[in-house]
């Protein structure tokens, strides 16, 4: 652990915080813009994260300290998520507590408390959103490691860092399983972050929503902390998808130069890659909710055919 | 040298002690302060006492000693080794926590006399610790048998209802069924010697014929003890009809027996395992995870949810036995290494974190009279100790960082990243879908837990005699305590463990995993290097309560921290009651659909002219159907044939004992 680590760690920190609200609002920019809507500004989440930690927070009698607990956990996961996955460097002194499946495993930690905090009120729509909460995490969790597992056979090794640079270092071909890795991912990608063609992060119908209903009865600085821990899980994971297939740009140990480009060039990915959601998201619509394991099986066989061509074919 | 025979001597004390305070228990049948206060809690001393020296003996030599006891020209052989010590460690540290809390628990006095049930509960835990010492078959059969017996009296200690009888009956069935399996397996393995010591058995060289044959013989009948798929039935109807810290020894330690035989057999006594073997292995044990997880999704007993769940786990450890097989048997010996390490790590984090939900089961059963999931609902208010134990334990039988129950997952998952350097091109490509199939069976295991956690303890009490539940007693405070610190302990500092462990690889397959190689630091695990995987639990938990605090105080600091009470929300529906939660079934019902063909389903369903409207569905184990009922029709069927030789007319069997006997002569003369 030296200094320049201690740095790029603190500026992984950093980045994750401010860029993670503002993908979010470049997002639901960009879909406005494609849905002819006029757009809200950039800065619009962290505007109602300001007024939502303002505000008193309204907590139902029958909560439980469970309940009030969730929040600070699942910010935490999904903080400590930003600042694993290399986002500017490779050079991480927190890289080494957590590889690839561990990472899966913290996003099942915050899996597990956002849905028993939902469950904790005991409304019918907060168990509803429970249910299906884990309903989509047990499908999409096999897959993402599926891919994870293709990504970390070609580099041979579990470790975000190692697998960035390996795959960073490798002649620029299209590797056939890495493609399909990468689609099987960006379907799992869209089912977590509770997104169409899975979720609509833009509604409150009662009958269809997944991630709004878990967040229910959250108010003032829970729902903010809830909120700003549901924009870095959008971060993480397009982070780790750019770690994953797109990762040139980050920084590596004792490379000083690039460490200052880093930025803009995950910025630019960011906002390449933001607006393509905002795409997917106006182009589709949104499933019933038990298409939903066909559409996450899918997802599952792709990353197996991956495994599979890696191991059969070399590629 | 000396160290360890003393060692071996100390286990054998504290089973005599055990066999003494059941006998004890005996002096005083009716004496429940006698027993709860005094005998119990002396018990749960000694099974600390005896990971003592299970510990001590685990880096050392094996020892053994000949105890005069048995049949004449029979003696009991006994030996402590790594493998044995391991198993010890994991049946004091339960046996200590489940011993406490049984002190609190067994107040009720239903069913058995508690001086009674301190004797069977003693001499089962007995038979366990000699099952693991034993070393000869003649000895580990009598403990198997008595351990066998002392558990079928403890699940019918309320024998009075038919139900429990029904399941007794059905344990005890498929026990014995087990035990002839591993009766033959013996047979075969000392190889016509007539000397059924291990010693014997490990010197004998089987052709591969009769060494597969002892090793499918091993599988069933362990398979058998520990409910692998199709055997096991006889779980999910004796674990609801024990008391919960019988269930939990069952459960957290009795199967595990079943694994250390597997283990013993298959390494110790056969030697070198065949690749195919691991195949076998790898089949069953992802047949029998996939198969407990989504029936443990579908239960709606909270009892029966967590023998599923059980299966499940049992069905993992399975799996790892395969890959440990398939390792040894092409000669990778530090991945092998890795394998049963991923393998004892995972028996051990299941008997502490299942023994700490079902004794976490048994409070709430205690305190609610209520078994079904669909009548409990909001007890974290009324019983915190309790819940927050449990949250410990849900929280590791989901498998997540930074719990115990993650680390044997990943250490299995590292196991399977290394098949494709397998020589065998077929299994190069088929064991890593293993994995795939164990990430499903690892996810839904958390869809489970959350049921289990959340229809329990969380929401709206759905009955109003549950506002009068009452959280555990001291003594049952103090074993879910233990137990939930070990689920901690294991989980965050998993390179001690593994130092602890490495030993029994190093016994197996001949080679450890220290020896092959740094497996980190005290922080930092990291298997093979740190640049091919590293965790590190303590991190990741420092790191992560580091933000919870900073975060709490920052939010306080920088706006307020003002809460008020109020009606919840629920979209403005103003209507609410505790019935409208998810119900078990409700909660399962996304399972049921997904996972329709693999259950036998009996679904009613109202019509709009009901006037009293019904739903109601039946969640069937097919595997009654499709083997256990053809078995027992099939048989019934040779028993009816059988019966017609049979006229009750003296002359007819006359007739028969003649022709016999001119059949033989007849026979003779050729």
């Amino acid at each position: 652990m030296n200094l320049e680590g201690i740095i790029a760690q603190l500026a992984a920190l950093l980045v994750a915080l401010v860029l993670s609200p503002l993908l979010t609002g470049w997002v639901n920019q960009w879909r406005a813009w494609l849905q002819n809507r006029s757009a809200p500004p950039l800065t619009q989440q962290f505007r109602t994260l300001h007024k939502l930690f303002w505000k008193e927070s309204v907590m139902a009698r029958e909560a439980s300290p469970l309940y009030r607990l969730a929040p600070y956990v699942v910010f935490s996961c999904m903080l400590l998520a930003s600042m694993i996955i290399p986002t500017l460097s490779t050079n991480l002194p927190l890289a080494p507590a957590a590889d690839a499946i561990a990472l899966v495993g913290l996003f099942a930690l915050a899996r597990l408390f956002i849905s028993l905090a939902a469950m904790d009120v005991g409304t019918a729509f907060g168990t509803m959103g429970a249910r299906r909460e884990m309903l989509i995490g047990f499908l999409a969790e096999p897959a993402f490691l599926m891919v994870l597992f293709t990504t970390s056979l070609i580099s041979s090794s579990t470790s975000l860092a190692t697998i960035v640079s390996s795959i960073a270092h490798r002649e620029l071909t299209i590797l056939p399983s890495l493609a399909f890795a990468g689609v099987a991912f960006t379907m799992v990608s869209l089912a977590e972050n509770a997104r169409v063609p899975v979720d609509n992060p833009a509604t409150h119908l009662e009958l269809t929503m997944i991630h709004e209903a878990l967040l229910l009865e959250y108010s003032g600085r829970h729902l903010a902390l809830m909120e700003w821990a549901a924009s870095l899980k959008l971060f993480a994971y397009s982070c780790a998808g750019l770690a994953l297939f797109f990762p040139w740009g980050v920084a590596e140990a004792n490379d000083h130069a690039a460490l200052l480009w880093a930025l803009p060039a995950l910025a630019g990915k960011l906002a390449v890659g933001g607006s393509l959601l905002a795409l997917i998201e106006t182009i589709l619509a949104k499933m019933r909710i038990f298409r939903v394991p066909e559409f996450l099986a899918t997802a599952f066989l792709l990353g197996v055919l991956a495994l599979l061509v890696h191991l059969l074919l070399g590629a | 040298m000396n160290a360890s025979l003393t060692a071996l001597d100390g286990a054998l004390t504290v089973v005599a002690a055990w066999f003494a305070i059941g006998l004890a228990g005996i002096a005083a049948p009716r004496s429940f302060r006698f027993v709860a206060w005094f005998l119990f809690p002396l018990s749960a001393v000694l099974a600390l006492v005896l990971t003592g020296f299970a510990l001590a003996a685990l880096p050392g030599a094996p020892q053994s000693a000949v105890l005069p006891i048995g049949l004449p020209g029979l003696p009991f052989h006994v030996r402590l080794d790594a493998l044995s010590g391991f198993f010890l460690v994991v049946l004091g540290l339960a046996g200590a926590g489940i011993s406490v809390f049984a002190a609190g628990y067994f107040r009720a006095g239903e069913g058995t006399a508690p001086g009674v049930l301190c004797l069977q509960y003693h001499f089962f835990l007995a038979g366990m610790a000699m099952v693991m010492l034993a070393d000869d078959a003649y000895a580990f059969m009598v403990c198997w048998e008595m351990m066998a017996l002392a558990s079928f009296f403890l699940v019918t200690t309320n024998h009075r209802i038919p139900e429990i009888q029904r399941a007794g009956f059905l344990y005890l069935l498929i026990a014995h069924i087990g035990a002839i399996g591993i009766l033959l397996c013996f047979g075969v393995l000392q190889a016509n010697t007539g000397d059924y010591t291990f010693a014997n058995m490990r010197a004998q060289h089987l052709s591969a014929f009769w060494a597969s044959a002892a090793f499918l013989l091993a599988l069933f009948g362990f398979g058998a003890k520990a409910g692998i798929l199709p055997l096991h039935v006889w779980l999910p109807e004796a674990h609801p009809a024990a008391p919960s810290p019988v269930s939990a020894l069952m459960s957290g330690v009795m199967l595990k027996t079943a694994i250390y035989g597997m283990l013993r057999v298959c390494f110790d006594l056969l030697g070198t395992p065949i690749w195919w073997w691991g195949v076998i292995a790898l089949v069953v044990g992802l047949a029998t995870a996939v198969f407990g997880v989504v029936f443990a999704a579908a239960q709606v007993d909270m009892k029966r949810l967590l023998a599923y769940s059980s299966i499940e786990n049992i069905g993992l450890v399975v799996l790892a036995f395969g890959l440990a097989i398939v390792f040894t048997a092409y000669r990778m010996l530090p991945l092998a290494a890795l394998a049963v390490t991923a393998m004892l790590y995972h028996c051990a984090n299941h008997a502490i974190f299942k023994s700490l939900l079902f004794l976490g089961t048994g409070s709430v059963l205690h305190a609610t009279q209520e078994r079904n999931l669909g009548k409990l609902g909001g007890l974290l208010r009324y019983m915190p100790w309790v819940a927050w134990t449990a949250l410990v334990g849900v929280i590791a039988s989901a498998g997540l960082p930074p719990s115990n129950g993650f680390v044997s997952e990943w250490l299995l998952l590292q196991g399977f990243l290394f098949t494709g350097e397998l020589p065998n091109p077929y299994l190069k490509m088929l064991v890593p879908l293993f994995a795939a199939g164990m990430v499903l069976v690892a996810a839904l295991a958390g869809y489970v837990m959350v049921k289990f956690f959340g229809v329990i303890f969380l929401g709206r009490a759905r009955e109003e005699k549950l506002a009068e539940a009452h959280d555990a007693g001291f003594l049952e405070r103090l074993g879910l305590l233990w137990l939930s610190a070990g689920c901690v302990l294991l989980g965050v500092f998993p390179v001690v463990v593994m130092q602890l462990i490495d030993p029994v690889p190093a016994l197996l397959v001949g080679r450890g995993l220290v020896e092959s190689g740094r497996i980190g630091d005290f922080w930092l695990l990291a298997p093979v290097s740190p640049s091919r995987a590293s965790y590190s639990p303590l991190v990741i938990l420092v790191v992560a309560l580091v933000i919870v605090g900073l975060v709490f105080l920052l939010v306080r600091r920088f706006y307020h921290g003002r809460l008020r009470r109020a009606a919840p929300w629920d979209c403005g529906m103003p209507l609410q009651t505790a019935r409208m939660q998810d119900t078990a079934e409700g909660f399962g019902q996304p399972i049921r659909q997904i996972f329709e063909p693999v259950f036998r389903m009996k679904r009613e369903l109202p019509t709009a002219f009901d006037a009293a409207p019904r739903y109601k569905v039946t969640v069937e184990d097919p595997m009654w159907r499709g083997i256990y009922e053809r078995i027992a029709a099939a048989t019934d069927r040779v028993s009816r044939i059988v019966g017609l030789l049979q006229r009750g007319r003296i002359a007819i069997y006359l007739l028969y004992s003649f022709l016999t006997l001119v059949a033989l002569l007849f026979l003779a003369q050729a």
